[in-house]
């Protein structure tokens, strides 16, 4: 016998769907969301085969940004800077800026401090990548989430 | 012709960490931006920044066209003798821009 789907089993049937959907599409945004294909291979021309660590650098950005032709930057990393044990250099990265390259600062033992600040242009809102590379050769990154309100590049400024 | 900015401690004791302020006039032109007639704006930044403490490089930075206009860029190191700090800037169309400034260290 051929039963008829009553309306209360088709709107269970429906949200169910929905709801899978949701989920299906909220796991399938994460790692799209990560890190543009770009920004990825500016990063490995500068890392090489080498591993990068989360963790020990951290960017300091204003979470919402009202002009994207002037945002201040700040990197810092843990780091005694030593001789033995110094930060060798710190890169910024864009995701998506017309470039992903911002800046590339090369530092050493003399620098006290491994901290660096500068004002940066920011096209969209993005994350903002910073890696650095310790005496040691291993690279630790940090990285922060900026709204942007005005674009740089597009606007005059 | 550019002018820069410098703020360093003129005096300072030995072993102590100063910071480094440095701001330079320059429009960082980023090659990206059209004109209004829709021809592309050549690019005209500043390609490189280089610090050194008598005659000893302890700081450089590449920048590229996402650094703002009149780049300002904050730096440490070490305050161990005194002498001069010389700051360097060069960019595209022949850009070179140098200045120093003295420091006592006691």
């Amino acid at each position: 016998m051929k039963r008829r789907t009553s309306r209360r089993q088709f709107l269970l049937a429906a949200g169910g769907a929905a709801a899978g959907f949701g989920l299906a599409s909220v796991l399938h945004v994460k790692p799209a969301r990560a890190t543009p294909a770009a920004m990825q291979e500016a990063i490995r021309k500068v890392v090489g085969p080498a591993r990068v660590n989360t963790g020990k650098v951290k960017l300091d950005l204003p979470p919402l940004v009202e002009n994207g032709n002037v945002v201040p930057l700040a990197v810092s990393v843990e780091s005694p800077m030593t001789e033995a044990d110094h930060v060798r250099a710190i890169h910024v990265f864009t995701e998506k800026n017309p470039l992903p390259d911002v800046v590339s600062c090369r530092l050493g033992p003399r620098a006290g401090r491994a901290s660096v600040a500068t004002r940066i242009r920011l096209t969209d809102t993005q994350t903002v990548v910073a890696i650095c590379e310790l005496s040691d050769g291993s690279f630790w990154s940090g990285s922060a989430d900026v709204v942007v309100t005005l674009a740089a590049c597009l606007e005059d400024g | 012709m550019a002018s820069a900015l410098i703020n360093v401690p003129a005096r300072a004791r030995r072993g102590e960490i100063i910071e480094v302020k440095t701001l330079i006039s320059h429009p960082m032109e980023s090659g990206h931006r059209r004109s209004q007639l829709g021809a592309l704006i050549p690019r005209d930044i500043i390609r490189l920044f280089v610090c050194t403490y008598n005659g000893t490089e302890v700081f450089r930075a590449e920048l590229h066209p996402a650094i703002a206009a009149n780049p300002f860029i904050v730096f440490s190191t070490v305050a161990t003798e005194s002498g001069t700090i010389a700051f360097h800037w060069t960019g595209d169309n022949g850009f070179s821009v140098a200045e120093s400034v003295a420091i006592t260290v006691g």
